[in-house]
């Protein structure tokens, strides 16, 4: 508790200010042209504005910065939000959002590394993230240096092997310079995890192979999921994993805990719709 | 051009390996519990540091290999041509591929010469598939001292490759450990004017002694070792086109899509000729010695001289 309570309150409320605008960005860029991945994008929103505006060493000015801490985005369709955290972080410029899956753009359907400074791995078939952040941590190790490793799964990802396979890898190695947080919306393309191949207890499962867990994390409080990830950092001995209850589409009352808006992108009215409903929130949930 | 001697070309990527460890810090090691069958455990026992067992799982160690070789490591990680080319196809495809990592896929146990194993562990179609990723290399070694600069040549290069190996010992073609090996570039190993055959790994042996046979029937066969099917050598293919008007492939691999299909890709567009293809019909083999597995599936010199008169045949119609 000692660090939230000297986080100071100003912190705070730039966190928040910086997911409400990832948010924004998710509607504009998806509703701008017309596809992408909304649900799974604003689920990992507060995630990724406590990764970038609180808890990450990273340089965009020096994006290949050998110390600089590391994001694999595993579940790779998330990207919309990705983009817009990089480009609020200032690796690109905000107007170069607007080329999202266009013909050209770096800014590809899934991320690509050699297109784009800030994208730490190419990602999109789902389940190969955690391998690619073990390498990334074992090279950490081997070089003794003192940067972490982050990389977001998402539940129904949680379905492909390879994702137990590096699970078993991590947790054999003890690679504690790696932090998996698992985006807990309990949804998939087809419907409810739990319906579809369930996996709980997943908690379970986690320490089963050797991994510390910190579970039952609030997914968009910015206090918890900021408490979570410093004590995955100071924890030793093995890798943590982070399990965040989220809501798919948080943040906009139609989407939220609805299937159809996995990959779908808003039209225009609900876009409008949309922006108004973030704009008009606290975004403190 | 044949010395006496035999060695797998796995054991010379052993050897490759060490030497290259002792070179460059940043040469990292990962296995799937097979580096005593890929000899990656040369490596191990000098380097164990730097040596990733990554356990029965395949497809998580290409996923490491890239993530360490995404932190500026040269990553070569090994299994058996199956896994490393099917079982983590996807993988390779993704992680390895696509951003145009630094790894380099070095696979043992290709072909039918794996033997008794089966089919199952028999690699017909590694080639066809890997090299259909785009920013792939692959390259087929002769023999084990071709193996030795490969693996070199690999490591000294950056981006993506895959190296296919065999288990059994094979001649040993050319000891001249020195010599050059320029990735994409193929090597004549005879020359010839009435037909050229152009091989990769143990075919390249069984090549020369059909070259040999053949000559004394008054047929001049050249032979050309294309160890790099990608990118393949298309100068080399083409002139051989033009001036013998006649091609023979000769391959450890399944007819559909190894080196006689990029051989004839080149040949259909640039200088179309008859191309004959030797190589294991499009079928899964079966357990056996390896001697007996290539006479039984038609790779032996007898089926290169039986595809020579026929291409040459096919020319003079």
């Amino acid at each position: 508790m000692l660090i939230i309570n000297m986080l100071s309150k100003d912190k705070l409320v730039e966190i928040r200010e910086k997911a409400k605008q990832i948010r924004k960005d998710i509607i504009e860029m998806l509703g701008g042209c017309g596809s992408g991945h909304p649900g799974g994008s604003l689920s990992i929103t507060d995630i990724l504005a406590c990764l970038y505006f609180y808890k990450m060493k990273i340089n965009a000015k020096e994006p290949t910065w050998p110390d600089r801490d590391r994001l694999i985005l595993s579940k790779g369709h998330a990207a919309p939000a990705l983009y817009s955290a990089l480009s609020l972080a200032g690796f690109f410029s905000r107007e170069y959002l607007k080329t999202l899956r266009q013909i050209g753009s770096s800014l590809q359907g899934h991320p690509d590394r050699t297109s784009l400074a800030g994208i730490e791995m190419s990602t999109g078939s789902l389940g190969q993230g955690i391998s690619i952040a073990n390498g990334m941590a074992i090279a950490a190790k081997l070089d003794k240096k003192g940067h972490r490793i982050y990389c977001i799964i998402g539940d129904g990802e949680s379905q492909e092997g390879q994702i137990w396979e590096a699970a078993m890898h991590a947790g054999h190695r003890k690679l504690d310079n790696l932090t998996v947080i698992l985006d807990h919306n309990n949804l998939q393309i087809d419907g409810k995890v739990e319906d579809i191949k369930g996996m709980e207890p997943v908690a379970d499962k986690w320490r089963a192979f050797r991994w510390n867990v910190i579970d039952k994390v609030d997914g968009h409080d910015i206090e918890q999921i900021i408490k979570a990830l410093d004590k995955a950092s100071e924890h030793k001995g093995s890798p943590t994993i982070i399990i965040a209850d989220t809501v798919k589409g948080k943040g906009v009352s139609f989407m939220e805990n609805n299937v159809d808006f996995h990959g779908k992108a808003p039209n225009k009215d609900e876009t409008g719709q949309a922006l108004d409903e973030i704009r008009s929130c606290s975004c403190e949930f | 051009m044949n010395s006496k001697r035999s060695e797998a070309t796995r054991d010379a990527y052993g050897r490759a390996l060490v030497d290259l460890g002792n070179e460059n810090k940043d040469i990292v090691v990962l296995d799937a519990d097979l580096s005593c069958s890929t000899k990656t455990s040369s490596f191990r026992k000098v380097f164990p540091d730097r040596f990733i067992n990554c356990g029965v799982a395949e497809q998580d160690m290409i996923g490491t290999a890239a993530g360490l070789a995404a932190s500026g490591k040269i990553a070569f990680a090994s299994t058996f041509a199956v896994f490393g080319s099917g079982r983590a196809w996807d993988q390779v495809r993704i992680s390895v591929a696509y951003p145009r990592l630094n790894v380099k896929i070095v696979v043992s146990h290709g072909g039918i010469t794996v033997g008794e194993d089966g089919a199952t562990h028999q690699a017909l179609e590694d080639i066809a598939i890997i090299r259909a990723l785009p920013n792939m290399t692959v390259i087929v070694p002769a023999d084990a001292t071709e193996t030795y600069k490969a693996i070199k040549a690999v490591a000294a290069f950056h981006g993506p490759a895959y190296v296919r190996l065999g288990r059994s010992a094979v001649p040993v073609i050319s000891e001249d450990i020195s010599g050059e090996f320029i990735i994409g570039k193929s090597i004549l190993y005879r020359k010839g004017s009435d037909v050229t055959i152009i091989a990769c790994g143990l075919m390249v042996a069984a090549a020369l002694e059909a070259a040999d046979t053949l000559s004394k029937e008054g047929i001049s066969a050249r032979v050309i070792n294309m160890h790099t099917i990608k990118p393949i050598d298309k100068t080399a293919i083409i002139a051989a086109a033009k001036e013998t008007k006649a091609i023979v492939t000769a391959e450890e691999h399944s007819v559909v899509g190894g080196l006689g299909s990029a051989v004839s890709e080149i040949v259909c567009e640039e200088a179309p000729v008859p191309v004959i293809k030797v190589a294991v019909e499009d079928t899964f083999a079966e357990s056996g010695k390896p001697a007996d597995l290539l006479e039984k599936y038609g790779l032996t010199p007898k089926d290169i001289i039986k595809a020579v008169k026929h291409a040459v045949a096919m020319k003079k119609k």
